[in-house]
């Protein structure tokens, strides 16, 4: 991660600053905070913005968030790890290339689907072992394959639009649930957050990542297999993107090498926003799924208000700067007036 | 550190899987079946009103291009004088999947009309199609999605008018003969496509003759990389004599290069371009004439045929006709497509007498 | 994470150690000096006309935007920041110097550069803030800056667009004319890369700069006013960025709200391309503006070896990942140098962690 400076101020003394390590997998309060902002905006956008509360409507954001929301999740791993991944976009690229080249070599979808996931799991790969074997800082690899895997993807497919996939399949994609107006992806992408859930803050798996984004000489010096662990974040990532890729593709029925360019911007300012630190060490998936919905809920709610999109734009910086500066702010308040507490006891 | 006994299990789990689906057919582009989109079921009334207050929506490709600023003020002039609602939404960035997200919130909103030019023919098909269903009229200009996914295409010249200008222009400029090159936006521009098949098909007649197309470039509509391609033709094809830029980028990038090199007023350029963007470029002595049509008259017959869709005058159907204002009446060709004329060919004459 | 070489200045005398590093670095910058010169030979063999006199002015001139970015974000990537609004900073600052000759018709042509300089130290001024004061990370602060600059310069815009014919002639050829054959702007670039260069070499504060790179605790304790000299860089950056907005004003005539989309990256890999370590303490401006020249020149080579332009972006991932590679080698080989040196309390932890312990506290 890049670190701006280390503060002034001593590091806090170990005890009752730190959260116990037992309890680093609950979330803690500023995933309340994230999930109460949605829950205010989704109520004040129901009050206030015609048409937002509509089944339909819901369906809407839904679709619109669902790449970020695949994505995120592992990303809310790599990022809790202290590691980033911004290759995302371009692997989902990639795949929605590959995918379009094979459909036209007459390839079966059953077939091209698994081959995708494949291949995004071994684009992970490859940034896995560039972190963890060439030791090399894992901001400037995905910055590197993230050129190289969108340069590879407009060499497979040039800038040609493949878009003559079976109705039964991008129909699919967007179809409903039987009855509702949820698209069945909401379900798969709840089922997989439950899953990736389980696994950060539910698993020996999980806690080791966060000794890890906390300390990751004391990690490994305590036995965690550190490099391992982060191989198989990035080999997740990779496959999660590829996922998010074969949807993506579907869900506009277009298989273009330059889908879902910059999305890594927006995967990444949702899970800031959703509470995960930048730094590694703190995060919770809840937290990270009320920032994704937080984001789609005020750029949906502000769209359908007819607020012009360069406004958006300005919305999703201050929100994301202020996601973070607000608990620094926060937090350097609390500790400032922990150590006055803890000043006549001695010097802090 | 990578082995672990489970990964041999998984490799032979998904190699099975591979090779059932390899075998057992599935779903291949031969297989696939042809999705329909809906089908118009309506009957043209010429005679109907235009409805008051119709919400007109005009979704460009992106905001903050200038072009599409002129054409949307085009429209909003038409719907004015229709005495309908306008209003212009549109993401930041020319993706189709933003302006999926904007025909949802527009056929959410259920306006009336949605007017757009589509950043990707197939991905916004699927959102026009439910706002079509949801009772909307939809109307595509400057680049069109597939003919299902809309009702009418206004086209902004036939592409013959344009193709038959540009190599008239080229070929006046050089003299009849001579090497030219084609600098054009992407490789996979329906537009650009088109109109360099029609090029070459127009140099095959006798009169161009002496002139030999030696190459097509691609600037992909991004002002460096188009500045960057009429280098590199310059260096590989130094005889060059005349380039023809079919994209407004592409032309003013071009242009840009050779007004501050060596081969200004040596080489011939024209193109499709904006007045205000190749001003300069027409009083230095760089090009002597291009070509375009007005966005602005492209704009305001889209709104009209938008109304006219929606008040039931047209369906879409080829050989119906509209009124469209100051511009007259139209008729709808085959495939939908109503064509706005053929292009303005701008020189230092008249360059003054326009502002776009 | 990243293992640090120990920049000239470390707060720890290590004398020796530090010469082998600088002798790294300096392999380092002939390396990329070296494929730049084999790209143009290999080119200009296939194709002679790559180095005509009007070639070489063209790669000048298409370096010169890159290369005054790059040294820009040097000066804050050393600091172990970094600057992702660099590209909104330039669109902004150039379509506010158009817009002053709109509504100035008059206006001499020092004033609107200089507005559109200040404009950009303005933008610099507001990242800088928000990292030193507020103290939130670089990387958070400068994503969310970059949409909300984009966004600020969209709604000033509002679908205007600036025309060469709005800016008076003499400005225009600023971005044209040259002395000697060597187009102005690119004289400007170089001005700027050798300021910047002998700045950080040869004053106090600015190899005080790597000090706070290498290790910002340790510069802190020695006395270094690190957020005085953490913002300072982000405000030569972002004033940098201002320029860099002029120039393209000048260069390119055309104006709308999307000009330097998506550029940040860029000059943060002609950076990296260049040597400068993505998590501080090394680099120098002479190896990201060569850095800068080299991502340029691919595409112009690309171009005129009629190479299939797609290749044109695979071609530079493929190159950054090669140079942190070498500069992962050159770091190895300077670090056993380093233990070498200063066998007694060296910090040569190994690992792609170290220094994590540090970085959490400053989070908690």
């Amino acid at each position: 991660m890049t670190e701006p400076h280390v503060s002034a101020r001593p590091a806090p003394p170990p005890g009752p600053a730190r959260r116990p390590a037992l309890l680093a997998g609950v979330p803690a309060r500023r995933e309340t905070s994230v999930a109460g902002a949605l829950l205010v905006s989704v109520l004040a956008a129901s009050l206030l913005v015609d048409g937002f509360a509509t089944g339909r409507n819901a369906g809407f954001l839904i679709l619109d968030v669902a790449a970020v929301a695949l994505i995120a999740l592992p990303m809310t791993l790599v990022i809790v790890t202290g590691e980033i991944d911004l290759s995302v976009a371009s692997t989902l690229g990639l795949t929605s290339a590959v995918l379009g080249r094979l459909w036209l070599a007459g390839l079966a979808l059953e077939l091209i689907v698994p081959l995708c996931l494949l291949l995004g799991a071994l684009l992970g790969l490859m940034n896995g072992l560039l972190v963890t074997v060439a030791r090399l800082p894992s901001l400037a690899v995905t910055i590197g394959t993230m050129a190289l895997y969108r340069g590879l993807a407009y060499v497979v497919l040039g800038d040609r639009a493949v878009a003559d996939f079976p109705f039964s399949w991008t129909g699919g994609a967007v179809a409903a649930l039987p009855g509702t107006p949820v698209p069945w992806v909401a379900l798969l992408i709840a089922g997989l957050a439950a899953a990736f859930g389980v696994l950060l803050h539910a698993t020996a798996f999980g806690r080791s990542l966060f000794a890890i984004g906390s300390n990751a000489d004391a990690a490994a010096f305590a036995g965690i297999p550190v490099l391992r662990a982060k191989l198989w974040l990035f080999v997740a990532t990779g496959a999660m993107a590829a996922l998010a890729g074969v949807f993506w593709t579907m869900q506009y029925g277009s298989a273009r090498a330059d889908n879902a360019t910059g999305l890594e911007l927006s995967v990444v300012a949702a899970v800031l926003l959703g509470g995960v630190s930048i730094f590694g060490g703190v995060g919770a998936l809840p937290g990270v799924l009320a920032g994704v919905l937080l984001l789609g809920t005020i750029r949906n709610a502000l769209q359908l208000a007819d607020v012009p999109s360069d406004t958006l734009t300005v919305v999703t910086g201050l929100l994301l700067i202020v996601s973070v500066v607000v608990p620094n702010l926060l937090a350097r308040a609390r500790e400032h007036r922990r150590r006055r507490r803890s000043a006549p006891a001695g010097p802090g | 550190m990578l082995r672990s006994p489970h990964r041999a299990g998984l490799a032979g789990a998904l190699a099975a899987l591979l090779l059932a689906t390899a075998c057992g057919g599935g779903t291949t582009r031969e297989s696939a079946e042809e999705a329909g989109g809906p089908e118009a079921t309506a009957v043209a009334d010429p005679d109907a009103e235009i409805p008051e207050g119709l919400q007109v929506a005009f979704l460009p490709k992106q905001l903050n291009n200038p072009y599409f600023t002129v054409a949307d003020a085009g429209g909003e002039e038409a719907v004015g004088e229709f005495g309908g609602e306008f209003k212009e939404v549109g993401p930041s960035e020319a993706t189709a999947s933003s302006q999926v997200s904007y025909i949802n919130t527009l056929s959410q909103q259920d306006n009336d009309v949605i007017v757009t030019a589509a950043n990707d023919p197939n991905a916004v098909c699927g959102a026009l199609n439910q706002a079509r269903q949801a009772g909307a009229s939809v109307v595509t200009f400057d680049s069109d999605t597939d003919p299902e996914c809309r009702d009418v295409f206004v086209n902004q010249a036939s592409a013959a008018g344009i193709a038959e200008t540009l190599v008239r222009l080229t070929s006046e400029r050089i003299g009849g003969s001579g090497q030219i090159a084609i600098l054009s936006a992407t490789p996979n521009a329906t537009n650009q496509n088109a109109w360099i098949e029609l090029m070459e098909r127009e140099l095959e007649k006798e009169e161009y003759a002496g002139i030999e197309l030696v190459t097509i470039a691609y600037g992909n509509d991004d002002d460096q990389k188009s500045f960057q391609e009429t280098q590199g033709l310059l260096r590989s094809y130094p005889d060059l004599a005349g380039i023809i830029s079919p994209t407004t980028v592409g032309v003013a990038a071009a242009a840009r290069y050779l007004s501050g090199s060596e081969y200004r007023g040596e080489v011939a350029l024209t193109g499709l371009g904006t007045p205000n963007q190749m001003r300069e470029f027409v009083e230095d002595g760089t090009v002597e004439s291009f070509a375009l049509w007005n966005p602005a008259d492209l704009g305001y017959l889209a709104a009209w045929a938008g109304a006219a869709l929606a008040a039931g005058q047209i369906t879409g159907e080829a050989g119906e006709t509209f009124e469209a204002g100051r511009l007259g009446e139209y008729e709808v060709g085959a495939d939908g497509e109503v064509v706005l004329g053929p292009p303005t060919v701008f020189t230092a004459d008249n360059i003054d007498d326009f502002d776009f | 994470m990243s293992v640090r070489t120990g920049g000239p200045e470390a707060p720890v005398h290590r004398a020796r150690g530090a010469r082998a590093a600088r002798r790294a670095r300096g392999i380092r910058e002939l390396g990329v000096l070296l494929a730049l010169a084999l790209l143009v030979a290999g080119t200009a063999l296939v194709n002679p006309a790559f180095l005509s006199a009007q070639s070489v002015r063209d790669l000048l001139l298409g370096a010169t935007l890159l290369c005054v970015l790059a040294v820009g974000q040097t000066l804050v990537i050393v600091t172990r920041n970094v600057d992702l609004s660099v590209g909104s900073v330039l669109g902004l600052s150039a379509f506010a110097t158009g817009s002053l000759f709109v509504t100035f018709p008059g206006l001499p042509i020092p004033v609107a550069a200089l507005a559109g300089v200040l404009v950009g130290a303005g933008c610099g001024l507001v990242n800088g803030t928000l990292v030193t004061v507020a103290r939130v990370p670089a990387l958070v602060v400068t994503l969310g800056t970059l949409y909300v600059f984009r966004g600020v310069d969209h709604w000033w815009a509002a679908g205007r667009q600036i025309n060469a014919a709005d800016m008076p002639r003499e400005f225009l050829d600023l971005g044209r004319l040259g002395l000697a054959g060597i187009p102005l702007p690119a004289l400007v670039a170089a001005a700027v890369v050798l300021a910047t260069g002998w700045y950080l070499a040869s004053y106090r504060s600015g190899r005080e700069l790597y000090a706070i790179g290498s290790d910002p605790a340790a510069a802190r304790l020695s006395g270094i006013p690190v957020d005085r000299r953490v913002l300072a860089a982000f405000v030569v950056n972002g004033a940098l960025a201002g320029l860099a907005g002029v120039l393209y004003a000048a260069r390119f005539g055309t104006l709308d709200a999307n000009a330097g989309l998506g550029l940040e990256l860029q000059v943060v890999a002609a950076a990296v391309v260049g040597g400068v370590a993505i998590f501080g303490g090394s680099g120098t401006v002479f190896g990201a503006a060569v850095g800068a020249v080299l991502l340029t020149t691919i595409g112009s080579a690309l171009a005129v070896l009629r190479v299939d332009p797609f290749w044109q972006q695979a071609v530079v991932g493929l190159l950054i990942l090669v140079a942190i590679g070498m500069d992962r080698l050159l770091a190895a080989r300077s670090a056993r140098r380093l233990r070498v040196a200063d066998a007694v309390g060296g910090d040569g932890r190994p690992g792609p962690a170290g220094g994590r312990g540090e970085q959490r506290r400053s989070t908690s």
